[in-house]
């Protein structure tokens, strides 16, 4: 038996004046594992992940994180919460430097009153060293130590995605959600980020919520998948059972075959 | 050449004046990329209220008091009724709601004080006195020393504090910021509570040279060209883009003035707005922002 779901999704809608985003959608992510949402653009994939960090509110619909329910959440009580993401469209201090962003994941955080702040000023300074020591961890583990104090502006967008994902580990999240982390990126660096978010996941315990475009990727470091097609989820389940589901096939074939051919899988051979 | 002197600093020390409204400006934009229209209307409504108690006996302290508390309340019923329900959307519909706001708060200052004209005395002399052959005057000297202080002040709060960098997350990029924690909204009451003690300081000296009165609620108007000039995003920018504004009018009123008529000193800003607008349209310290398409 699977032990009981840790975050979930149930019945979700949403809509944006009129227009349906996602339709009565619901899917479970258990605690410690890599869940992958696909789908041709325009599913409804980003909305999701907006509802679960509370950018968006649903319609209709339930989420439960960990025990409570989250449906009214915002963004920032969410981070509090240990829910960390990544943005389709990069959301980094772009003024700030490298290690300054990965500072704000940690820093911006605390809660402490002022007054608890004035207290510790006497150890402030290790405190500080500490956190620089945790934050250069994580820029020597997305490997952008050659960058550490150059300004985020000036990085290459690439570069750029792996800041922002250095960012929000920085945090320590409990639940991270990562919106096609790897967007624009050659095979190499593709290949490089799905190492980072693997070792995240298993050496960090970083449960993962995944939204990717290459077939291949997802294939090959997520536990599950859940498919949405126009606003509905179409399949859920592990990789290969996914991938040769009629319903999958029958929408990928129509909008993005060469997402099958990049998973190594000859559409049409697939279908017989 | 004293003249020249005269002039200048005259025309300096009234370009605080300005720089005092832009700061207003400045803040909220910064927090939230919005242009607070209502920022004219609270230097009103802060100044209305000050003058209106003292009128009624208080003491000056105590009209203060009473005033700044008045702008907070303020503050955090304009960030709960308009601001919540808006957040991450485009900064047009905020800037909408700040015109809205701007006639709620013109509305709810006359209902609340009537609409006559009000003296305002804050004790300072508008005396001029003499320094090394060049006349000063007393008042331009105590507004010029009250802003430096009030600078100071949010300087230090913006760059020491943690509610500072929470402000400078906000200011980069809002959905990053409230990514990692950030609540948005008591970024947001923060700055409207700094932006309206601005607005009761910038107030107070204005009606004490003008009168306060309804057309306090344009000095909007003069604070465009300085933040155009200065940049929107920008406290220093405020302070030069005042000090050049207050500079140059004067200067082109005395100068040129003779040559092309008088009256320079009212259209002589935004003149100078319109060539930095051609030249460097993102202000003297403003952020160059760059579309990529």
């Amino acid at each position: 038996m699977s032990p009981p779901p840790w975050l979930s999704l149930d019945g979700i809608s949403i809509s944006f004046g009129g227009v349906k985003a996602v339709t009565n959608v619901s899917f479970h992510v258990h605690r410690g594992e890599i869940l992958s949402v696909i789908g041709p653009n325009g599913a409804g994939k980003s909305s999701l992940i907006n509802v679960i960090n509370g950018i968006y509110r649903a319609q209709t619909g339930r989420v439960t994180f960990d025990g409570r329910a989250i449906d009214r959440i915002t963004p920032h009580e969410a981070a509090h919460l240990g829910i960390g993401r990544t943005f389709q469209n990069l959301a980094l201090f772009k003024g700030m430097s490298v290690v300054e962003n990965v500072l704000t994941g940690r820093n911006l955080k605390m809660r402490s009153s002022f007054l608890a702040h004035a207290l510790r000023a006497l150890s402030a300074r290790q405190e500080e060293a500490r956190q620089r020591e945790k934050a250069h961890q994580m820029i020597e583990f997305l490997g952008l130590q050659r960058y550490r104090e150059t300004p985020v502006r000036q990085l290459a967008y690439g570069l750029q995605k792996r800041v922002e994902l250095a960012r929000a580990l920085a945090a320590e999240p409990r639940l991270l959600l990562l919106d096609e982390p790897m967007a624009g990126m050659n095979t190499a660096e593709k290949h490089e980020m799905s190492r980072v978010i693997v070792e995240a996941n298993r050496k960090l315990g970083t449960t993962i919520v995944l939204i990717e475009h290459d077939m291949g990727v997802v294939m090959d470091i997520s536990d599950r998948v859940v498919v949405l097609d126009y606003g509905k989820k179409i399949a859920d389940g592990e990789p290969l059972e996914v991938r040769d589901s009629p319903a999958v096939v029958a929408a990928y074939l129509g909008l993005a075959p060469e997402g099958f051919a990049s998973a190594g899988v000859v559409p049409g051979g697939q279908l017989q | 050449m004293s003249f020249f002197v005269e002039v200048l600093i005259g025309g300096l020390l009234a370009g605080v004046m300005y720089s005092m409204v832009a700061i207003g400006f400045v803040l909220i934009y910064k927090a939230s990329g919005v242009f607070n229209f209502a920022q004219g209307s609270m230097v009103l409504f802060a100044a209305l209220t000050y003058v209106s108690l003292v009128e009624r006996g208080f003491a000056w302290w105590q009209s203060f008091a009473v005033t700044l508390a008045a702008m907070i309340v303020l503050a955090l019923v304009i960030g709960r009724v308009a601001l919540r329900p808006l957040v991450n959307r485009p900064p047009i519909v905020l800037f909408m709601a700040t015109l809205g706001l701007s006639f709620i708060l013109e509305g709810a200052a006359q209902w609340l004080w009537g609409a006559q004209v009000h003296q305002l005395d804050l004790g300072i002399d508008d005396k001029p006195f003499e320094v090394a052959g060049i006349f000063i005057s007393e008042f331009d000297i105590f507004a010029a020393a009250i802003a430096c202080l009030l600078v100071a002040v949010l300087s230090l709060v913006f760059n020491k504090t943690r509610i500072g960098l929470k402000l400078r997350a906000v200011a980069d990029d809002a959905l990053a910021a409230q990514a990692v924690g950030v609540n948005i909204e008591t970024v947001w009451a923060v700055v409207w509570t700094a932006a309206g003690t601005v607005a009761l300081v910038a107030g107070m000296l204005w009606g004490a040279r003008t009168g306060v009165q309804f057309s306090l609620s344009l000095i909007v108007l003069k604070a465009l060209p300085v933040l155009i000039i200065g940049g929107f995003s920008s406290i220093p920018g405020a302070i030069v883009g005042g000090l050049i504004v207050g500079a140059s009018e004067k200067l082109a009123e005395i100068y040129i003035g003779p040559l092309i008529g008088s009256g320079i000193e009212n259209w002589f800003p935004y003149m100078l707005a319109l060539v930095f607008l051609f030249y460097r349209p993102f202000g003297l310290f403003g952020e160059r922002t760059v579309q990529r398409v």
